[in-house]
């Protein structure tokens, strides 16, 4: 008995009950760091380019964020918070919403939302970038 | 879990319950942590800002033009201005979790001034970004 590694490590009455460990918890644990450790660095350029962009006509704005080096920056900037932001958001719901029903409404609605903003978002970039 | 009865069918005992908020003081630790939070949450319904401007440079100069007169209206100006406390304050509360998640900075003095550091950093940085932009855009008009 001793001998034969465990399949599983959740206990009897955790497997009866049907609930315990999910297994893939760790994965938005870590995820989450690792979009903020990328987050510093792209929320600071973020902001720089927000403030070069400052007072400045369509022409210009689509200019400066459609070249290639800003582009990738915007793109890799808005992945990162989108991700990030979409675990947050899906934390604070499973700290907070009681109720079931209104918790997966409310977790589906996240996701939703994340994809919607993101991708709007991640077109709008490529769109100034490729001139279409 | 809810279901704390069911191992040997018996009601839970009645136990003391820990002070909430209302009891505690509010030490600047805990405050910082609902800032990190709510300014989280301030940056999520924020990205609809962000989506609309770089929709809105691709989509010609007259829809430019509706998002200018937006971020150029005093609400729109408030908006960005919290946008830009919450991206900085959130970060700085970032990288306060990220020294934690090393374990350090959990001493007593330790945790109080990453606290105290984290606001008065980000205060500091967003009056300097407003600053710099107030400059840019030509001082007042």
């Amino acid at each position: 008995m001793s001998a034969v590694a465990p399949k599983h490590f959740r206990t009897p009455l955790a497997r009866v009950r049907g609930r315990g460990a999910a297994k893939s918890g760790t994965g938005d644990f870590w995820l989450q760091r690792v979009t903020s450790v990328a987050g510093i660095p792209l929320t600071i350029m973020a902001i720089v380019i927000g403030m070069l962009l400052l007072g400045r006509n369509q022409a210009a704005a689509a200019q400066i964020l459609g070249s290639p080096a800003v582009a990738i920056i915007m793109v890799l900037f808005i992945v990162c918070i989108i991700v990030h932001m979409k675990i947050g958001m899906q934390e604070i719901l499973v700290d907070y919403v009681p109720d079931e029903s209104t918790k997966l409404t409310l977790l589906l609605a996240n996701t939703f939302f994340c994809w919607a903003v993101g991708l709007a978002s991640v077109y709008g970039i490529l769109k100034l970038s490729f001139g279409l | 879990m809810a279901e704390t009865r069911s191992l040997e069918g018996r009601a839970p005992a009645e136990r003391p319950l820990s002070p909430h908020l209302q009891i505690y003081r509010l030490p600047l630790t805990m405050l910082m942590s609902g800032f990190h939070r709510i300014s989280g949450m301030g940056l999520y319904f924020g990205t609809l800002l962000l989506a609309w401007w770089l929709l809105a440079a691709g989509s010609g100069p007259n829809g430019y033009a509706k998002f200018q007169w937006f971020s150029g209206s005093l609400i729109g100006q408030l908006i960005l201005l919290g946008y830009t406390w919450a991206l900085i304050h959130h970060m700085l509360g970032g990288i306060r979790h990220l020294i934690w998640d090393t374990g350090r900075g959990f001493g007593p003095q330790e945790r109080e001034w990453l606290a105290a550091a984290t606001i008065i950093g980000s205060l500091t940085l967003t009056v300097i970004v407003a600053a710099i932009s107030y400059l840019a855009m030509g001082g007042s008009r």
